[in-house]
């Protein structure tokens, strides 16, 4: 699609890269004294996997709500697309709507019951439409969050650690249910996730969030599949990073700028 | 030979815990203790007694006829209490400048006992039906506000999150999150309220009634009759009774997402 637009605008340079569906330039936020994210760059192209990893109170969140816009970006450079859709940790399901329902949340139009039924399929819930979000356990709760996340189609799917509350063979079935949804509808991902395991299995490219900044990030050209054990040195110089320990190892000293 | 020990065990053993075996006991003390004259009537009449004035009370249409009036008394006041106790919560609840035009007034209508006001509400609405039905309509407004208000406060800031992220609207973040969400803490109110406006009625009625429970109670007492005075006591509790079953009604049908009425 590229390609035909650039022979119908030839003054175009011709890209092979679409424009990114997210972009942030210097963006500072601050809670009172403290500055959170200080003058952070962000990328993240049309359909691309990211994971975010940081430690606990590094931004990783204020990060996501920016994207999501629940909080106010005070005219600063962000841009990011209309439809937008976000999993949290905990699945914010309302407890007093049945799950269709909750699924259906904000949509119009005479089909919603028939388009929340269709996302519920997807996650395997297609049977539990009528259902109290109560009687869910923690992984049906949080495939519904991921339904209700899908039926919307967004450019762009944001998780803060989806998937950290759930025991760990809930967890990996989770991971093929997200990456099955990620290759059906193709939204752009960024997926907070304080477990680096996670963030190696399953997306194109990680970034470290360190002291307000992307201190580093690595894209993983590996296919999925084949991880386990090629991706070991990436592990431990994640591990090395996120461990704040110096690039005493050798491994890898953080990208200068840790820019995209 | 096994089968029939076991069987009046546990009948024994299920009289032992059984809720209405002390009441009953009650009961047959109280009859006995009157008839042997322990008890005269005019201190307090004998339950035979009592149940033969409550139907002849009944047949003669003068119990259901005052009962009628009694009861009008407490719907008007109600709802008059309980539509304005939810729509000032509204109010304070879903807007900061709501909040302070309404809460402080309400806060200090809460430190007056609403039975003390009835001297003033018989000087500004005199002594007919009006300050009875003012007083149960003052009364039972707070325990609405109060738990509605603060219903509304308290949901969890994490679900309205949530449906903001989805771009759900102010008004529709009202209507799908907040008021649901304090739909339990209303109905805490209105239980509140409805055994308050029951309080309230058995005290307002005791002004100048010329009909209605109250009156029959005042009558009764001229005339010391206990049996009457006993009789429209019951018909109180079962009114406090209907009340609470009222309520649970409304929880049912209301609070069917709660877990324990999921597992029901
Ligand atoms: N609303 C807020 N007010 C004040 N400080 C906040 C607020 N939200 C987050 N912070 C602070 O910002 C920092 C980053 O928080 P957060 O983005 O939640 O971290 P993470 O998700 O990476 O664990 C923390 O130090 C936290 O205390
Ligand atoms: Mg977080």
């Amino acid at each position: 699609m590229d390609a035909r637009l650039n022979f119908i605008d030839p003054a175009e340079p011709p890209v092979s890269v679409p424009p990114p569906v997210v972009r942030l330039r210097g963006f500072v936020r601050s809670f009172g004294e403290t500055t959170v994210l200080h003058g952070l760059d962000l990328d993240i192209r049309p359909g691309e996997f990211v994971a975010l990893l940081g430690r606990s109170g590094s931004g990783k969140t204020t990060l996501l709500r920016t994207l999501a816009g629940l909080d106010a970006a005070d005219g600063q450079d962000v841009r990011v697309p209309n439809s937008r859709a976000v999993v949290f940790q905990d699945a914010r399901l309302l407890p007093w709507k049945k799950v269709w329902r909750n699924v259906a949340l904000g949509l119009g139009g005479a089909d919603i019951r028939d388009r929340a039924q269709a996302a519920l399929r997807e996650v395997g819930l297609g049977h539990r439409l009528d259902a109290w979000p109560l009687t869910l356990s923690g992984g049906e709760a949080q495939r519904v969050a991921l339904a209700r996340a899908l039926v919307r189609e967004p450019k762009l799917l944001l998780l803060d650690e989806p998937f950290a509350a759930l025991d760990a063979l809930t967890r990996l079935r989770m991971h093929d249910l997200v990456l099955d949804l990620w290759r059906a509808h193709q939204p752009a991902v960024l997926m907070v996730t304080h477990d680096v395991d996670e963030a190696i299995a399953l997306a194109d490219r990680v970034l470290v969030l360190d002291a307000g900044r992307i201190a580093a990030q690595e894209r993983i050209s590996i296919a999925r599949g084949e991880r386990g054990d090629l991706t070991q040195p990436l592990r431990h110089k994640l591990l090395d990073i996120l461990g704040g320990t110096p690039a005493s190892s050798g491994v890898i000293p953080f990208p200068q700028g840790g820019h995209l | 030979m096994v089968a029939p020990t076991g069987s009046s065990r546990s009948l024994l053993s299920r009289l032992g815990t059984s809720h209405w075996v002390s009441p009953l006991a009650l009961l047959v003390l109280w009859e006995a203790a009157s008839r042997i004259g322990l008890i005269p009537a005019r201190t307090l009449a004998a339950p035979s007694t009592v149940a033969g004035t409550l139907f002849a009370m009944i047949v003669s249409g003068e119990l259901p006829s005052n009962l009628l009036v009694s009861f009008q008394r407490v719907l008007l006041g109600l709802s008059i209490g309980i539509t304005a106790g939810v729509v000032l919560a509204l109010i304070a609840g879903l807007s900061r400048r709501g909040e302070a035009a309404v809460d402080p007034v309400m806060q200090i209508k809460r430190t007056i006992p609403t039975l003390a006001l009835t001297p003033l509400f018989i000087v500004w609405f005199g002594i007919g039906e009006l300050p009875k039905v003012a007083l149960i309509a003052f009364a039972s407004t707070f325990p609405v506000y109060l738990n509605l208000y603060s219903g509304i406060r308290s949901v969890d800031p994490r679900l309205i999150e949530g449906a903001r992220s989805f771009g759900l609207s102010q008004a529709q973040l009202i209507r799908h999150v907040i008021l649901p969400g304090a739909m339990p803490s209303l109905l805490v109110g209105l239980r509140y309220s409805l055994s308050i406006a029951i309080l309230v009625l058995v005290v307002a009625e005791q002004i100048n009634a010329s009909a209605g429970l109250g009156y029959l109670i005042n009558n009764a007492r001229d005339f010391l009759r206990t049996d009457i005075i006993v009789v429209c006591l019951m018909v109180y509790a079962m009114l406090g009774l209907g009340a609470d079953w009222l309520v649970r009604l409304i929880e049912r049908r209301a609070l069917v997402w709660r877990p324990s009425m999921v597992d029901a």
